[in-house]
């Protein structure tokens, strides 16, 4: 098990090891919600919510469940069996609170099921050996890290419709080179903390 | 072997405990057990909660015109949400003007009722019935133009303006999980109580005029439910201008019907606008309304002419017939019955012309 502070692992999982633009996990929703500065803040704080929830209860079920009977190798399964059914579960929130955010989300919010950045997230953290405290800490710290990624993405693609793009890179195209220049820019934070 | 068990148990218990949890969160947050829905000020009736406020309607009897089945895409379920609703949602932005909007007008297909709410519908609506009906006679008119005669059952009488329309429940046949609804004017008048009359053109790939192509069989029952819209003549001393194109001759035969029944003296053309002279019906018993109504002008029009129909009356897009024909139309009426590009183009003409905007009438069925 790692000693490190629950609130490093939060900062490090923000900047320093963006599961976005680090890991490149979870580049679907990344590259079709970020037209939209309201829709993409609305899909980041979801991600963020979920990613944060999933890890605390993944990490539960892998402690308090497989790892006793030795069910070490059903983690894949398991977990995504509670991503899932924390998804229905926020998508039924938000439908309630907010219809407008629902829709605007569209299929969105039944595919951050399959976000790959959320199961990443349960993953590493058992492969990294955190404790409870440090698995929830480094799921807020993904999901706040996700969403600050696409919000960045949301505000410059809304700048970049008054700029000229090569037509040929339009949409997609430019997206994801930009999505590399900000992970360069990101790299600027790398070995501050070491992971 | 063991292992495997507890692997199982493991999955199983585990899917079981978090259906559970969606189960009660689902009872909890999407029906919200009932509420209150007020209609037109009449007494509060309790209704399921989280249900769309088109099917609610529907389970009270209550049919709200939807052409798409509650899909979201024909908009002509527009009712006024005076309490509750909800924001407007982006799937309904597109059918609603922004007036609309400010009075507070939604569809009612895409609202759901999850709080109490108020709803005012137009009071017509609440004398629409469900009926169902026998298949007495079908007729072809042209190559792909139909009459169908639906008869109601005995000491069954079905009132209706002139010009109104019903829709047809298309029953599930192949490739299709759910009745869809489509609206057809009537083409009888509305002194026959007892069965009503339709014109319905086949439409390539249309999931009901293929239904009443090519499955419906004289016999057959149907379920439709009507009668709906305000398109019906206004007994105005104004000069009137009828234009109907393909199957869209229906609510004019009705109105035309009705006036030689009752003896209304309206001075009125009738255009009929087809593409060559096998999509024409209907011509004699239209050319003898001239003699029965003083007033009354029939002009059909053919777009494309075959050379072999030996055609001596009028050519070209009935919007340049009409244009032809008169000078200016001012405080003239016109009713328009066909495919929405007509209707378009009809109206464009008719304005120029001098015809006000709101003395121009037309269900559009998209």
């Amino acid at each position: 098990m790692t000693n490190q502070g629950a609130f490093t692992i939060f900062i490090a999982a923000i900047f320093i090891n963006n599961i976005l633009l680090s890991n490149f996990l979870g580049m679907c929703p990344f590259i079709a919600v970020s037209r939209e500065v309201r829709t993409a803040a609305g899909l980041g704080a979801a991600v963020a919510f979920v990613m944060t929830l999933t890890s605390g209860l993944n990490y539960l079920v892998y402690a308090y469940l497989l790892e006793p009977l030795g069910l070490e190798y059903l983690r894949y399964i398991a977990f995504i069996v509670v991503i899932a059914a924390t998804v229905q579960l926020v998508e039924m929130v938000i439908e309630r609170t907010s219809p407008v955010l629902y829709y605007a989300l569209g299929i969105f919010l039944p595919l951050i099921t399959v976000n790959c950045a959320i199961l990443g997230v349960s993953l590493f953290m058992v492969i990294r050996q955190y404790s409870f405290v440090q698995s929830l800490a480094y799921g807020a710290g993904s999901g706040v890290g996700w969403a600050l990624a696409i919000l960045a993405m949301a505000g410059l693609r809304k700048k970049m419709k008054r700029s000229r793009v090569p037509a040929a890179l339009e949409g997609p195209g430019i997206t994801v080179i930009l999505a590399g220049i900000m992970a360069l820019a990101f790299i600027g934070f790398s070995g501050m903390v070491p992971m | 072997m063991g292992d495997v068990l507890t692997a199982v148990g493991v999955l199983v218990g585990l899917g079981a405990f978090l259906a559970l949890i969606l189960v009660v969160a689902e009872r909890r947050l999407v029906h919200s057990g009932p509420v209150r829905l007020t209609i037109n000020d009449a007494d509060p009736v309790e209704v399921p909660g989280g249900e769309p406020l088109l099917s609610v309607l529907r389970e009270r009897k209550i049919f709200v015109p939807s052409a798409c089945g509650g899909r979201g895409s024909c908009g002509l379920c527009k009712v006024r949400i005076l309490e509750g609703g909800g924001p407007v949602l982006p799937t309904e932005t597109p059918h609603l003007s922004p007036e609309e909007i400010e009075d507070r007008v939604r569809l009612a297909c895409q609202v759901k009722v999850r709080d109490d709410t108020a709803i005012e519908i137009p009071a017509h609506l609440l004398e629409v019935e469900e009926y169902e009906v026998r298949v007495e006679a079908i007729e072809e008119l042209t190559y792909d133009i139909r009459r169908v005669r639906l008869a109601f059952g005995p000491g069954v009488a079905f009132r209706f303006r002139a010009g109104q329309y019903v829709q047809i429940e298309t029953p599930i046949y192949d490739g299709l999980g759910e009745p869809v609804y489509r609206a057809y004017s009537i083409s009888s008048p509305p002194q026959d109580t007892d069965a009503i009359e339709l014109i319905i053109r086949k439409v390539p790939r249309g999931i009901c005029t293929t239904f009443v192509h090519e499955l419906l069989l004289v016999g057959d029952r149907l379920r439709i439910n009507g009668p709906y819209g305000d398109f019906y003549l206004r007994e105005t001393p104004a000069e009137a201008v009828f234009i109907a194109g393909g199957s869209g001759l229906a609510p004019f035969e009705s109105i035309l019907a009705d006036m030689a029944a009752r003896g209304v003296r309206k001075k009125v053309t009738l255009f009929f606008g087809a593409v060559s002279r096998r999509d024409l019906y209907d011509l004699e018993r239209l050319h003898a309304y001239g003699e029965r109504l003083p007033g009354f002008a029939f002009v059909p029009a053919l777009s494309h002419p075959d050379p072999g129909d030996d055609w001596q009356g009028e050519t070209g897009l009935i919007t340049d017939v009409v244009a032809r024909h008169y000078g200016s139309m001012e405080g003239m009426e016109a009713y328009l019955c066909g495919s929405p590009g007509m209707i378009d183009a009809c109206v464009r003409v008719l304005t120029d012309k001098g015809v006000a905007e709101d003395r121009i009438f037309y269900d559009k069925f998209a």
